[in-house]
C-alpha cells in the first residue's frame, strides 16, 4: 500500500527531475514550440513542492489534488491545465482513503489520462504527451519501472511523428523529426514515480532486514 | 438568473495588450447604450504571455451579475484553462466557454449582452462571427 508520503515523494522527485532537465525541456520546445515547456514546469512543479511543504495532505488523492490544482494555476502554458488535469483527476479517484494499492493508482491514473485526452482532445500519435502517457499507464500492471521505460520509448517515438494538436500543428510537415516536449516530461513524471518506488522497496527491505537481525 | 441583470463577457488571450485592445474594440463599437460588463484575463500574473488560471477566475467573477458569463479565449492554453476551471467549477455558474473567432466574437458577445439577451443567445451570437466568410 501507498501513503501520503509516498504521493508527495514522488511529486518532490517529479520536481527534482523537472529541474534537471528543464533546460534539455526547453530545447525540445524551441524548433516546435514556444521554448518555454521547462521554464513552465520548472515553475509549476517548484511551486507545487512549497505547496506540498507548507500543507502536507494527509491522503494520496489530496496530495495529487493540490499539485494538479497548484499547476493549472501557477504553469501559464498549455501544460498546466493538461498535467493539472492528469493529477486532479488521479487524485479524485483516489478518494480520501488514506493508503492506494497499487492497481487503485494505476485504475486511477487511466482516468486521469483519459481526462487529458479528453480536455485536449488528442488521440495516441498526434505527438502530444498522450504518446508517453497512454504506453506508461497501460504497462503499470507488469511494473512502475516497466511504466518509465514504456513513457520513455513513447517520447523517443513521438520524433517521426507529424504534430496534429497544438502550436506544433501549425508547422505540420516541419514538425516530424522532433521530440515532443510534452511527451517527454510526462515520461519524467513517470520515471519518477518509478524512482520512488524503488526506493520504497528498498526502504523496506532494508527496514526487514534491521527486523531480522533483532 | 437574476430579472434584468446582464451577461458578463470574458476575454481571456495570451497576451494583457491583445485582451486590453480587444476589449477596447468591442466597448467602441458597442456603445450606444448600457455595455454589459466586460473584463479581461491577459496573460500571466507575472506580466508574460500565457495564461493565468488566477486571472480568468478575477474576472469571471468581476463580471457575473447573476445572468451567467461569457468567456471568449485565444488559442492553446487559454482554452485549455477555462476548459479545465469549467470542470473543476472554479468560475461562477453559469459560464460558458463560447467557440468563436476572438476579436469578432467579442465584439458579437458584447453587443448581444449590452442588448440584455440571455448567455445562449450571447454565445450563439458569437459563435455566429465564424460564418462571416473574408474570402
Amino acid at each position: 500500500m501507498r501513503d501520503a508520503e509516498f504521493f508527495r515523494s514522488w511529486m518532490t522527485a517529479a520536481a527534482a527531475a523537472v529541474e534537471r532537465e528543464a533546460d534539455r525541456l526547453t530545447e525540445l520546445d524551441s524548433p516546435i514550440g514556444d521554448a518555454d515547456h521547462g521554464s513552465n514546469l520548472l515553475r509549476g512543479f517548484t511551486a507545487v513542492r512549497a505547496a506540498l511543504e507548507a500543507q502536507p495532505p494527509a491522503a494520496p488523492g489530496a496530495v495529487l489534488q493540490l499539485a494538479g490544482r497548484t499547476l493549472i494555476s501557477t504553469v501559464g502554458g498549455a501544460s498546466g491545465p493538461l498535467y493539472g488535469m492528469l493529477l486532479r483527476r488521479t487524485g479524485k479517484e483516489l478518494g480520501e482513503a488514506p493508503e492506494v494499492a497499487d492497481a487503485e493508482l494505476a485504475a486511477a491514473l487511466d482516468k486521469g489520462v483519459g481526462a487529458v485526452a479528453q480536455l485536449g482532445g488528442a488521440a495516441a500519435g498526434d505527438k502530444t504527451m498522450l504518446d508517453a502517457l497512454l504506453p506508461g499507464v497501460a504497462a503499470l500492471g507488469t511494473s512502475y519501472r516497466a511504466a518509465a521505460d514504456a513513457a520513455e520509448n513513447g517520447a523517443l517515438a513521438t520524433v517521426p511523428m507529424q504534430a496534429r494538436k497544438g502550436r506544433a500543428s501549425y508547422l505540420g510537415e516541419r514538425s516530424i523529426g522532433h521530440q515532443d516536449p510534452g511527451a517527454t516530461s510526462s515520461a519524467l513524471l513517470l520515471g519518477a514515480l518509478a524512482d520512488v518506488a524503488e526506493r520504497d522497496v528498498a526502504g523496506r527491505e532494508a527496514a526487514g532486514r534491521a527486523e531480522d537481525g533483532r | 438568473m437574476t430579472d434584468g441583470a446582464l451577461v458578463g463577457v470574458v476575454l481571456v488571450s495570451h497576451s494583457a495588450a491583445v485582451a486590453e485592445s480587444v476589449a477596447e474594440l468591442a466597448r467602441g463599437l458597442a456603445a450606444g447604450g448600457a455595455v454589459a460588463p466586460m473584463a479581461t484575463a491577459g496573460g500571466t500574473s507575472a506580466g508574460g504571455l500565457g495564461t493565468s488560471a488566477d486571472l480568468i477566475v478575477a474576472a469571471a467573477r468581476e463580471v457575473d451579475r447573476g445572468a451567467g458569463v461569457a468567456l471568449l479565449a485565444d488559442l492553446g492554453s487559454s482554452v485549455l484553462t477555462v476548459k479545465t476551471l469549467l470542470l473543476e467549477d472554479e468560475l461562477p455558474p453559469d459560464s460558458r466557454l463560447v467557440d468563436a473567432p476572438f476579436v469578432e466574437g467579442a465584439v458579437a458577445a458584447l453587443v448581444a449582452a449590452s442588448a440584455g439577451a440571455p448567455l445562449t443567445q450571447v454565445a450563439e451570437a458569437a459563435t455566429e462571427a465564424y460564418a462571416y466568410r473574408k474570402a
